[in-house]
């Protein structure tokens, strides 16, 4: 355990046809998944997607919301005629899905088991993205991709984190100790943003893309009134041995030790949790209206008050998830273990900067890196926050374009604290995690494209040569399908029926 | 920051020389991007959209997840 256990990240681009700012978006994102797919000879239409076991509206409080009631953009299992493009969605040999989710291409990372992993196929997810958009420039204008989550005018869409849970663990007690930790997270985490408000009616600089558009505690909703706590309950798994915890506050990032603290502090806190270790509760007063408070203070000296009296800055109090989470690795010797390790290291440490100067984070978190920037700019031009300039670099700071993208030049030039070597990530377009099903999922498509019917996170559908009936695999267990349990016969068989075979055998 | 309750942080450790051995390394990165601000200006001016109001008029987005 530790920091370890199965998680993924999902992210939404930004999209724009520039000089057409009411191009259809849906229109537009179904050709950034077909350029790709079609470059890598993958079929991009919705029916390879298997949806029979998706639940979305299934809520972790123990309830089913009706259908009728629900609105259009939460039936995100429900689909139009197989051609339409903006339904487009593919499976990559990476185990990741490709698609259009709303208006929006969307990347979601194969299952990984650890932090950096979950950091190093998001940026196979990034050199996608950049693929698609080089490919569709060779018809100008081109499409462009920004990893960012508003446009600051009201919109949002978002970079969500899954965590596997343990199915038995309470779900009150998640709401209870993960709400804490969600309100001030954002100050390691945020990718900083210009404007206040939705729609930037405040002029200013605030820490995080999302958190203005958070609006109750707890909910089922994703796309309105979007809450802390997420409680869709689609496991993609044995429904009653996990859950899978859906997290929808995070920002998307750029940079590496922020991005390995978002998933690492909260795979460590999560496992607090489940081992009912948590010795503090933490509990704070108006968890939305501080979550927006704090993401409002860039000095980070914003008073967080806890529902029993206590006062705490952001920092303090993630301290305190710090020193609790600490504590646990003593008693169970985790510590030790090289991925956890590294996670507790640069926690430490991002939290030390952070209180001595935030500005000393600039290497390291991505809110920090952006607002020194835009500083240098207001002061070699005397640039209040409302100027098209400073807005124009907070949005071109997201640009997937290694050429265009500001954190793309910057980090080139070595600018940023970087934890995944380059190859390591192109490495990941194609190569799919070895310790997931993912493997199983990608190594079946690189082998045997043209056999494989469907796929879900869950399942396989495989048509087998001179067999009439379809084979559905079921892939329920997240940690089976390993490279160690089934790359022999992956490698092995010279058909996709000799692999059945050869499963079937093995079990 | 008045009336708040002091929290000590602890160190795994107890020392904060930052992760692993490259600390000296970071230290040195963040002394490298004062010094080198006037550069990263300069590669941003180079690449950044040249009509500033327009370029930030015509990024809309339709909501997400």
């Amino acid at each position: 355990m530790g920091v370890e256990r199965v998680m993924g990240i999902e992210t939404e681009y930004g999209i724009s046809l520039t000089g057409a700012p009411h191009a259809n978006p849906m229109v537009l994102s179904g050709q950034v998944v077909t350029a790709y797919a079609q470059a890598h000879g993958v079929r991009a239409a919705r029916g390879s997607w298997d949806y029979a076991d998706e639940a979305p509206l299934r809520d972790a409080r123990g309830f089913e919301m009706g259908r009728s009631v629900a609105h259009p953009s939460q039936l995100t299992d429900e689909w139009g005629s197989d051609d339409d493009p903006t339904l487009a969605n593919v499976v990559l040999t990476n185990g990741a899905r490709l698609y259009v989710d709303h208006a929006h291409p969307e990347y979601s990372s194969p299952e990984v088991t650890t932090p950096r992993a979950g950091l190093t196929w998001d940026r196979a997810g990034e050199l996608v993205m950049q693929e698609a958009v080089r490919r569709l420039a060779a018809s100008p204008p081109g499409i462009n991709l920004y990893k960012n989550n508003t446009d600051g005018k009201g919109s949002s869409y978002g970079t969500h984190e899954n965590y596997l849970m343990r199915r038995s663990t309470p779900f009150a007690q998640i709401v209870t100790h993960l709400t804490p930790f969600f309100v001030a997270r954002q100050v390691m985490c945020g990718s900083g943003r210009v404007g206040i408000g939705v729609d930037s009616r405040v002029p200013g600089y605030q820490i995080a893309q999302r958190s203005d558009f958070f609006e109750t505690e707890v909910g089922l909703e994703t796309t309105l009134k979007r809450p802390i706590i997420n409680t869709r309950d689609e496991p993609h798994a044995t429904a009653d041995k996990y859950r899978r915890l859906h997290v929808i506050i995070g920002d998307a990032n750029h940079c590496d030790v922020a991005g390995l603290l978002k998933l690492g502090s909260t795979s460590l806190v999560l496992e607090l949790i489940e081992a009912d270790a948590v010795t503090d509760r933490l509990s704070v007063r108006h968890p939305v209206a501080t979550l927006q408070a704090i993401s409002h203070d860039p000095t980070l000296t914003h008073v967080i008050e806890l529902e029993d009296g206590r006062k705490l800055t952001a920092v303090q109090l993630l301290w305190r998830y710090y020193e609790m989470v600490d504590a646990r690795l003593d008693q169970t010797g985790e510590g030790e273990q090289p991925h956890t390790a590294e996670v507790m290291r640069w926690w430490a440490d991002v939290l030390g900067k952070l209180e001595r100067d935030p500005m000393s984070a600039a290497a390291e978190v991505d809110w920090v890196g952006k607002l020194r920037v835009l500083q240098a700019y207001q002061e070699r031009e005397g640039l209040a926050w409302n100027d098209p300039k400073l807005k124009a670099i907070d949005i071109q700071w997201s640009d997937v374009r290694p050429d265009k993208g500001l954190f793309n030049k910057l980090r080139a030039a070595g600018r940023f604290t970087e934890l995944i070597p380059e190859e390591e990530a192109r490495r990941a377009v194609t190569a799919p995690p070895e310790d997931t099903r993912a493997y199983f999922r990608g190594r079946c498509l690189e082998r045997f494209p043209d056999n494989v019917v469907a796929a879900s996170w869950d399942s396989l559908i495989l048509e087998v040569p001179g067999v009439r009936a379809l084979r559905r695999v079921p892939m329920m267990e997240p940690l089976k399908g390993t490279r160690d349990a089934v790359g022999d016969l992956l490698d092995d068989a010279s058909d996709v029926g000799e692999l059945l075979a050869a499963l079937a055998a093995a079990d | 920051m008045a009336g708040q309750e002091q929290v000590r942080p602890t160190r795994r450790g107890g020392d904060d020389d930052g992760p692993e051995s490259d600390g000296g390394q970071v230290q040195a990165r963040s002394e490298n991007l004062d010094q080198d601000v006037d550069s990263i200006l300069d590669e941003i001016d180079g690449v950044l959209e040249s009509n500033a109001e327009e370029f930030v008029k015509s990024f809309v987005q339709k909501g997400g997840q």
